[in-house]
């Protein structure tokens, strides 16, 4: 069990050495990388059975105590998002060997896929506040190496304005990081538990404030989300929906270990205030997206948007918010990451992201629009999509707690999610191309894309017909929290 | 001791802050290398300059009297490999960004996000920033 708890990290990093000796070969080089990730998968299928029987894998390093080792835990909410980690990275790399996908085949290309999901997978799994943030610089410096990787010149232009709002948020992460270590003596999620119900209100506020306004940049909240919109829509498809459906889910997890479950309870003040940055998030994120055409836009403006509802989860705190976290968390990776592919599909069949060039898809494939609406309207909330359900919960807990103005909000906010939605099945599908010549590209390499994509609407469909199990787990989750 | 350190933090933020929002992307560039550097200094003064607590006192062993905690210091190692390696980064990045563009200018760098010239409409991306297919030839 101790060597067990260590494989989010240790299998993916040993892909990207195996992967990397083989840069020369690629169909080695591929061949390594899928089996390197169905290892994850497989070791992640038996890290969340462990702690659902409430055996958390859980180990210290280098035999020291717990206090001074940097310690590994796995506890319900870890291993459940290390599972999603490893399904997101087993559908891009199934993704990539579509063809609706053009990013040059860099031989550094599944490596560096790989090291984002070790520093993913470590950041789930670490119980230590500087490991974390190491992880956080993994993930920063792997998915820079994949933003620059294309080499055009936007994705030069994103990947600088992406370093530069992210370095800021990773050097604040480091300075908060170091003041708690003064304040506390702790790193250890546990004895910070311990440690912090001895530090003054006033301090705990400020260290709170400095970490989780490190994390919110992470996470994309308001007003600190600009870096996403700028520079995601450059990425290759795969790596796209990897990126929108994991890297920001780091930072918010990171928020819910940091008020949920080390710092709690949580000052009253900073609740409050991540609460109606939380609502900002949403609103903004949502405007943003109404404006675009661009399908990739709107969905990275959509990210945001929903990264301000699973802040809602968090900040309405208690078993029944962590828990509306967890299962908002699960649901939207897996619905964000399916319509970022599903995009690319449309691309490969039409030829542009631009909703203003394209147009006539459902007579051509009217499967595809059948697929698409699954996430489209899961992402919306409509039942009975996992969406819904994963909104019911947290604004059922808005409503308990007497924050009107927040579920009225996150429900106008629902509205507008519908109208982008529509307006790409509107545009993409159901009117005429506007070139009336226009006939659909011949010989089309879409088998792995629709076996990835029907993929995650299938997983998407099991946690909307049965939300119970997911939701008594995230529920049993949500109890072990708190120290 | 304490103080000095305090004040040469507060002076290697605010060179920082003021280089990384300058226009010229290398300053800014600059101004987070300074940034890092005092998040360093932050995080090795949180062992307590000369504090009289040692890390780890082993059994029946004497505690240690003005030994500052050492494990700040094995932190901030760490925080300085990373650093480096992300400043380097950084640096090849902006000659190739610097190089392609053409300019150092940050408000000029719109090629990822173009200018809407409709007040309604949002920009389409220019053909050489979007994906097409069939990809080009040359691999880049």
């Amino acid at each position: 069990m101790n060597a067990l708890v260590a494989t989010p990290v240790l299998v993916p990093l040993a892909t990207v050495v195996l992967t990397t000796l083989a840069s020369r070969r690629p169909a080695l080089q591929q061949a390594l990388s899928l089996v390197g990730v169905l290892a994850f998968l497989g070791c992640a299928v038996v890290l969340v059975t462990l702690a659902a029987a409430d055996q958390p894998a859980q180990t210290a390093f280098g035999n020291w105590v717990a206090p001074y080792g940097i310690a590994f835990h796995l506890d319900r909410i870890g291993a459940a998002l290390v599972l999603v980690t490893a399904l997101m990275g087993a559908a891009s790399l199934l993704f990539l060997a579509s063809d609706a996908d053009t990013g040059p085949r860099h031989p550094l290309l599944l490596p560096l896929v790989h090291g984002v999901l070790a520093g993913v997978g470590g950041a789930f799994s670490t119980a230590d506040l500087f490991n974390l943030y190491v992880w956080f610089e993994v993930m920063l410096i792997c998915s820079l190496g994949l933003f620059a990787l294309g080499g055009r010149l936007d994705q030069l232009d994103a990947s600088f304005k992406y370093l530069v709002l992210n370095l800021l948020g990773t050097l604040l992460l480091l300075m908060a990081v170091g003041a708690v270590y003064g304040a506390t003596g702790h790193l250890n999620f546990d004895a910070l538990n311990q440690a912090a119900p001895a530090l003054s209100p006033a301090l705990a506020t400020v260290l709170l404030t400095a970490l989780l306004l490190a994390f919110l940049i992470k996470a994309g909240a308001f007003p600190l989300y600009a870096w996403l919109p700028a520079s995601y829509h450059t990425l290759p498809a795969p790596i796209l929906a990897l990126f929108a459906g994991l890297l920001t889910k780091v930072g918010v997890y990171a928020v819910l270990r940091t008020v949920g479950d080390v710092f709690t309870p949580a000052p009253h003040v900073v609740m409050e205030a991540l609460g109606w940055v939380a609502v900002a998030t949403m609103l903004f994120g949502v405007l943003g997206a109404a404006y675009h055409w661009d399908m990739r836009r709107i969905l990275a403006f959509h990210i945001v948007s929903q990264i301000g509802y699973i802040l809602l989860a968090v900040a309405l705190a208690g078993d029944a918010g962590n828990a509306a976290t967890l299962f908002y968390t699960v649901h939207h990776i897996i619905v964000k990451a399916n319509l970022f592919l599903i995009a690319a599909m449309i691309w490969r069949l039409t030829g542009s992201y631009d909703l203003r060039r394209i147009g006539g898809l459902y007579r051509l494939r009217p499967a595809l629009g059948a697929l698409f609406l699954v996430p489209a309207l899961s992402l919306v909330g409509i039942p009975p999509l996992s969406g819904f359900w994963a909104k019911l919960i947290v604004l059922q807990e808005a409503l308990l707690q007497g924050r009107y103005v927040w579920t009225a909000v996150a429900l106008i906010v629902s509205v507008l999610t519908l109208y982008s939605m529509m307006k790409i099945w509107m545009e993409a599908f159901w009117k005429r191309h506007p070139d009336g010549e226009w006939q659909p590209p011949a010989d089309t390499r879409l088998g792995p894309a629709w076996a990835a994509t029907l993929g995650l609407a299938t997983v998407t469909l099991m946690i909307s017909l049965n939300p119970q199990a997911l939701l008594e787990y995230a529920q049993a989750a949500a109890r072990t929290l708190g120290g | 001791m304490t103080a000095v350190i305090a004040f040469t933090v507060f002076c290697t933020v605010t060179a920082g802050l003021y280089l990384s929002l300058s226009r010229d992307i290398f300053r800014c560039v600059i101004g987070l290398a300074l940034l890092g550097a005092a998040a360093n200094l932050v995080l090795f003064a949180a062992g307590r300059l000369d504090s009289p607590l040692p890390a780890v006192v082993p059994i029946g062993d004497q505690v240690l009297t003005d030994a500052a905690n050492p494990l700040p210091q094995a932190l901030v190692l760490t925080a300085i490999v990373i650093g480096f390696a992300l400043v380097c980064y950084s640096l090849v990045l902006l000659l190739r960004l610097m190089r392609d563009a053409r300019t150092d200018d940050a408000l000029a760098l719109r090629h990822a996000e173009p200018v809407p010239d409709d007040p309604v409409k949002p920009p389409a991306s220019a053909p050489a920033c979007d994906v097409h297919w069939p990809p080009p030839k040359d691999g880049t």
